[in-house]
């Protein structure tokens, strides 16, 4: 029986209150769904349209919504950290038991990093790259849809813990060692920890080579680099940054791994183990991470400021130079994460220097965003209100950054909710904001009407406001010692109060977000009033606003010839926009399911291995080569779409414009 | 778009990816660094370095590398009659360094140092073991495509792919090189 099963046995199906609700709720919805898909009898459509599509654009829709769904199962994790630090007080322990308590924490960490952060950005690359840089497509297709449900995959595995073992990492979201060794985590839920992040990482990581290719590759005649647009130059740094970090993460979590299955000693505390080389290794890679979640959004802002103030972006050169300034600098500031690992006073002021040079350039972008906007003609529509409420937030965030980076003040800082707070100033600040600003600049893009502006600027003011409410209090709150990850406090602290002020602001933030989900619904109802027949709402000045909104599959009839910056803005100057050309056969990449199967193999691999179940690790080892075996066999991986097909769709899209 | 366009794109990413690959290579090396002096009382890399053996590893490697080489400069000049010959030569030369490096595991674990002895220890078999892996990958890989050419003789596609698979083999030598110095000799003179 352990021959077959491993680990898993009868008691770890689900038997808890937490494991039911969590595997009813996912049942329920997949049945629900199926149902759904039954009923409206799309399957087929559903399987051939979206499942097997190598379109950027669809797999980029796809993330959005596999990261909004990771969204709602994060800010629930949020909420009962909250809730439970609110109420468990003196002779109170609240309603998480410890163990519960720092599985949540984790998990909320993991998943907003991971699945939420990084799924946003991988689908808003995936959508706008190939437009702005004038591509059909990105460099392998393939590469893109089995890097897509590599992340799908590690979204699962992070999720079935409620369905098998009943138990998530305890770890905290970086599975600091030696704490998650066998020694002190002895169950499944550290591995369900390992395989997901594996499993997605990988995805992750052919994702940034992709795009790499794609950016240096595949632009448009004429487009030089010095002419990108800035969004575009903002994610190529951080996809330098993610080839750089991402093979890091793999083998740290692979020796992690070898220690927890094969008994090595890397990071265990006996036979010569060294706990504190693991906690370099990850930071290594955690904290450029927190830069490549952060650079596209830079990018966006760029956009979006130069967009709504009319103006051309001032600085371009500065701009990219500081980009690339903070993706360098950003590799070479890891150990300030844990300046009171004892490395000596040397070291620390190393890196504590270092740390606060990235301000430096931080501060260069946001002087060019004000230069840009000075005497602009500014449209305060939904994606400059995200941006404006960023740099305030942002260099609040910065700030307190550059005070946790001077060592003596960090080892009175260090895991303290002052941190906790930080961190979540610049990151949903910073990233989250521009995620924001990016998506309603985008949306009448993606899906050809833009979004409700009354009900974006409700969303905008709970969110602000609900951030410096819940968030102001945990500065205090850490100032005063309460540190991280705390499930218990004394009464006599006097710390209930501004805990309950906290947890009221995270109802406020999640009114903001209920009231996005809103927007979304309504604006989807009223649609026919808000239609951009024009595929240029904004005023773009970028390739992605000269096709039409949604662009077809093809992305541009013909491709755009660049002669400067913002090479759309310079078409409707001088009239080229509209200009007719002879319509001719383009090629485009066929369909394929094998990156799907590809990935569900790793799917269940990792299952098999959380779970010690080694014949059936090694049958989906041997099923994921077999598939790539398959595909260096298929020759034929490209089509020809007609260049009457292509008249058609275009003739259609041009009588669209000219009939409102 | 043309072949060679593509090509252009393909070999840019697998280079892209051998770096990615080279640095996973940087994390085992700097492990191994930290912990090689961490031997909790067992064998130190001093007394399992057998040189003649390593050297003779090291020889065959370093050859296969060579009739890879020359098996790349037949594939370009179409040269289907020695292509091949020189293929199975490096498929060979990576089965035996294999061979060798299992049976050099096999001997270690057999006189008791296995990787749960000591942290040392497991930097050592996770390093030369990584490396031992991505042979076996490059003989498959290898393998598949002699199938493809046998199947659809040398056409530019599979001549593409050869190419990527020819600097996989060299980038596992050169890797092997720094194993070879870093494990093998500096440890063997200290």
């Amino acid at each position: 029986m352990e021959f077959i099963f491993g680990r898993l046995t009868l008691n770890s199906l689900p038997h808890e209150w937490f494991t039911i609700g969590g595997t009813g709720a996912i049942t329920m919805m997949m049945i629900g769904i199926a149902l759904f898909i039954t009923r409206i009898k799309r399957w087929k459509w559903l399987w051939n349209e979206w499942i097997t599509s190598v379109d950027p654009k669809k797999i980029g829709i796809m993330y959005m919504i596999v990261a909004s769904l990771m969204l709602v199962r994060g800010a629930m994790d949020a909420g009962m950290i909250w809730l439970q630090q609110a109420m468990s007080v003196g002779a109170s322990s609240g309603y998480l038991s410890a163990q519960h308590f720092q599985e949540v924490f984790t998990a909320h960490g993991v998943i907003m990093v991971f699945f939420v952060t990084m799924g946003f950005l991988f689908g808003l690359l995936n959508y706008m790259i190939p437009l702005q840089i004038g591509a059909r497509d990105l460099a392998s297709p393939f590469l893109n849809t089995t890097g897509f449900w590599l992340y799908v995959a590690g979204a699962i595995l992070v999720n079935l813990f409620f369905v098998f073992g009943g138990q998530f990492a305890a770890t905290g979201w970086l599975a600091i060692a030696p704490l998650s060794g066998t020694e002190f985590s002895p169950g499944v839920g550290t591995d369900y920890w390992t395989w997901s992040l594996q499993t997605s990482g990988l995805g992750t990581l052919m994702g940034g080579i992709n795009f790499i290719m794609t950016i240096l590759k595949m632009r448009a005649p004429g487009m030089t680099l010095m002419r990108m647009p800035l969004f575009t130059w903002t994610s190529l740094v951080a996809m330098c940054i993610v080839v750089t970090i991402f093979p890091i993460l793999t083998a740290t979590i692979a020796l992690l791994s070898l220690d927890r299955l094969f008994g090595m000693h890397f990071f265990t505390t006996d036979l010569g183990g060294n706990a504190m080389m693991y906690t370099n290794l990850i930071w290594m890679w955690g904290h450029p991470e927190v830069y490549v979640l952060i650079l596209p959004s830079f990018g966006i802002y760029s956009e979006v400021v130069s967009t709504f103030a009319q103006k051309k972006l001032a600085g371009y050169k500065s701009m990219v130079l500081a980009a690339f300034g903070i993706g360098s600098i950003a590799l070479v500031v890891w150990l300030h994460h844990f300046f009171t690992m004892g490395a000596g006073a040397n070291v620390n002021a190393f890196f504590g220097i270092m740390t606060t040079f990235i301000a430096i350039p931080a501060g260069v972008q946001i002087f060019n965003w004000s230069s840009t906007m000075y005497k602009g003609k500014i449209r305060f529509l939904g994606p400059m209100l995200w941006f404006l409420g960023f740099s305030g937030t942002f260099i609040f965030g910065g700030l307190t950054g550059v005070l946790l980076a001077v060592p003596p003040a960090d080892f009175q800082l260090h895991n303290s909710l002052f941190l906790v707070a930080h961190f979540h100033t610049t990151i949903i600040g910073g990233a989250l904001f521009g995620i924001f600003a990016g998506i309603t600049y985008w949306f009448p893009k993606i899906s050809g009407f833009k979004l409700d502006e009354k009900l974006g600027k409700y969303a905008f003011w709970l969110w602000i406001i609900g951030f410096f409410v819940s968030f102001t209090p945990l500065y205090i709150l850490g100032l005063m010692g309460a540190t991280r990850r705390l499930d218990h406090y004394d009464a006599s602290t006097g710390w209930q109060g501004l805990f309950i002020i906290s947890v009221i602001g995270f109802l406020i933030i999640s009114s903001g977000a209920i009231m996005q989900v809103i927007q979304i619904v309504v604006s989807i109802k009223k649609r026919n009033k808000n239609l951009d027949t024009t595929g240029d709402p904004w005023n773009g000045r970028t390739l992605e606003w000269a096709t039409s909104s949604p662009p077809p599959f093809y992305n541009f009839a013909k491709i755009p010839e660049v002669t400067s910056r913002d090479a759309f803005w310079e078409m409707k100057k001088n009239g080229t926009h509209n200009k007719k050309h002879e319509y001719k056969d383009i090629e485009m990449p066929k369909n394929t399911a094998l990156g799907l199967y590809i990935s569900g193999f790793a799917l269940v691999f990792g299952f098999a291995m959380v779970w010690h179940i080694f014949w059936l690790a090694m049958v989906c080892v041997v099923g994921g080569v077999v598939c790539m075996i398959i595909r260096t066999f298929d020759n034929e991986t490209e089509y020809v779409v007609p260049a009457a097909e292509i008249e058609r769709i275009e003739l259609r899209n041009i009588k669209q414009r000219r009939s409102t | 778009m043309s072949i060679k366009e593509k090509q252009e794109r393909v070999t840019l990413g697998f280079w892209i990816y051998l770096m990615t690959d080279l640095l996973i290579f940087a994390v085992l090396f700097a492990v191994y660094a930290v912990l090689k002096e961490s031997t909790y009382g067992g064998v130190t890399i001093h007394e399992i370095f057998n040189p003649p053996f390593v050297l003779v590893e090291t020889l065959i490697l370093l050859t296969s590398s060579f009739t890879c080489g020359l098996a790349m400069l037949a594939a370009h000049k179409e040269n289907k009659k020695m292509m091949v010959p020189y293929f199975l030569v490096t498929l060979f030369l990576g089965i035996v360094f294999l061979a060798m490096e299992l049976y050099e595991f096999a001997h270690l674990i057999s006189e008791g140092h296995d990787w749960t002895k000591s942290a040392f220890l497991s930097a050592f078999f996770t390093l030369t073991g990584t490396h031992g892996l991505h042979i076996l990958i490059g003989v498959i890989w290898i393998t598949i495509l002699l199938i493809h050419i046998k199947l659809r003789g040398l056409t530019p596609t599979t001549l593409g792919k050869l190419t990527l698979a020819g600097l996989f083999w060299h980038f596992l030598d050169v890797v092997w090189i720094f194993i070879f110095t870093i494990v093998y000799l500096m440890g063997g003179v200290s």
